[in-house]
């Protein structure tokens, strides 16, 4: 199975493609649009800012490229920002394949922004990425912009209200946390990615 | 619901975790990536690695050990020590650390936080601070803490300090207290709380932890959302499983 990170200069690649090695995948770093469309399964990596995310897609030429996927594909953290239709980051346009608008967190007294560290996970939805997952299952968080609840919201976390945490369009998937970093439920989490 | 973290933080020294009793007099505790691995299977939320010979030998982290604990590691970890510049921070940050952390270069030049928020995200952005109460009661800055013949005592108050690292873009702080550290007498609560209520980011404890109350203190009466300690967890005084289960009884939300 040809697995592909696309190199859009997330500073986590290198976590990502650790965690796949430690579940036996070895997946290509790659900014190449052949590689890409080519790939059995197609993993958006992300840290940073909107803006910046959706400059570096433009500037290699990977934006229409993106929309057009038909396999699996998974944005991680900002990666599954980026899915959406626009960030309130930058006030920035992103690809549109996930309906919603990523919103910051609204200040409230006492709430940490950025939200920083592990959260539960709430299965709203059945789906096949959600295999195995119990009630009991934290996930690592590090972000202050959130996408809202949805007809597309597999999961959901609460931080001063409920955002989505897992999502799915077609064959466009998101996870706000970093599953390569939640421990076994991370892990798990991908395993069930790479078997769609 | 955000869970309360516990961290163990790894004093790095030539390849090893070290630990000193008030920043002094430091004894190998083992293995960088033994120890990680261990903390991991007991149930740490995060790890933190401070190189703390790096700052006063102005040099930086060393990248080989960091990738290394990348490769095993299936939790976060942050890693702090001599990291002056936006290159070396993404060095760090691409050789797999989720967050680097700042000190004395902060200290020597404060635009460097503004730089690493603006490059990475102030998520990735750590301000580690070493504080102590001086003669006039006030809490004070320390720089170069690593090396007690470099350790030098700044002007700058400590919560002047945690203040202006926000504004710059911190996305998360240490206080380490330090005349608390390494003696196992508690957190300082007294100049936690103080802290908290200038900051609006996560602040994370250090400095002090001896038992397991020690913690449940600084949670409730700190709201720390993070503890962090070393030679507590390193000597096998407290294990992490048992202060999870003491901290859940007494009603912290804690990650079992």
């Amino acid at each position: 199975m040809a697995v592909v990170l696309v190199d859009a200069g997330g500073t986590n690649i290198g976590s990502v493609r650790y965690a796949l090695q430690r579940l036996g995948v070895d997946a290509a770093l790659t900014a190449d649009p052949a590689r890409i469309r080519a790939a059995d399964k197609v993993i958006l990596p992300g840290v940073g800012a909107a803006g910046p995310g959706m400059a570096r897609l433009r500037e290699l030429g990977l934006v229409e490229l993106m929309r057009g996927l038909t396999q699996p594909v998974l944005g991680v953290c900002l990666g599954m920002q980026l899915l959406c239709a626009h960030s309130e980051e930058g006030d920035t346009a992103c690809l549109g394949l996930i309906p919603a608008a990523v919103g910051r967190f609204a200040g409230a007294p006492g709430l940490r922004i950025p939200h920083m560290g592990w959260n539960r996970l709430r299965a709203k939805r059945p789906h096949r990425l959600l295999a195995g997952m119990g009630d009991d299952d934290w996930a690592y968080f590090v972000h202050s912009y959130a996408v809202p609840v949805g007809e597309y919201t597999l999961a959901t976390a609460d931080y001063a209200g409920e955002f989505s945490a897992v999502v799915a369009r077609g064959n466009f998937h998101g996870m706000q946390f970093h599953p390569e970093r939640s421990a076994a439920a991370g892990a798990r989490l991908l395993k069930n990615f790479l078997s769609l | 619901m955000l869970s309360r973290r516990i961290i163990p933080c790894l004093d790095v020294r030539d390849g090893q975790v070290v630990k000193g009793v008030r920043f002094r007099d430091h004894v190998v505790m083992g293995g960088i990536v033994d120890l990680a691995l261990r903390y991991r299977d007991e149930g740490a939320d995060e790890l933190v690695f401070y190189d703390i010979t790096a700052s006063p030998e102005g040099r930086s982290v060393d990248r080989g050990w960091v990738e290394r604990v990348a490769r095993v590691i299936d939790i976060p970890f942050c890693v702090a020590g001599g990291i002056r510049g936006v290159d070396e921070a993404r060095a760090v940050l691409h050789a797999g650390a989720d967050k680097i952390s700042v000190n004395s270069p902060a200290l020597e030049r404060p635009a460097l936080i503004d730089e690493l928020a603006a490059a990475f995200g102030v998520q990735c952005v750590v301000v580690g601070i070493d504080s102590l109460r001086d003669a006039d009661g006030e809490w004070h800055v320390r720089q170069y803490t690593g090396d007690p013949a470099k350790t030098q005592a700044l002007a700058r108050r400590t919560l002047d300090w945690m203040a202006e690292v926000q504004r710059r873009g911190a996305g998360e702080i240490v206080l380490n207290c330090m005349g608390s550290d390494g003696v196992r007498a508690g957190y300082d609560l007294q100049q936690l709380r103080a802290a908290r209520a200038v900051c609006d980011v996560p602040l994370i404890a250090s400095g002090g932890a001896g038992t397991m109350a020690h913690f449940r203190d600084a949670f409730a009466e700190a709201d720390v959302d993070g503890a962090l300690a070393a030679s507590v967890f390193h000597s096998g005084s407290i294990a992490i499983p048992d202060l999870k289960r003491h901290l859940r009884d007494h009603g912290v939300v804690v990650r079992l």
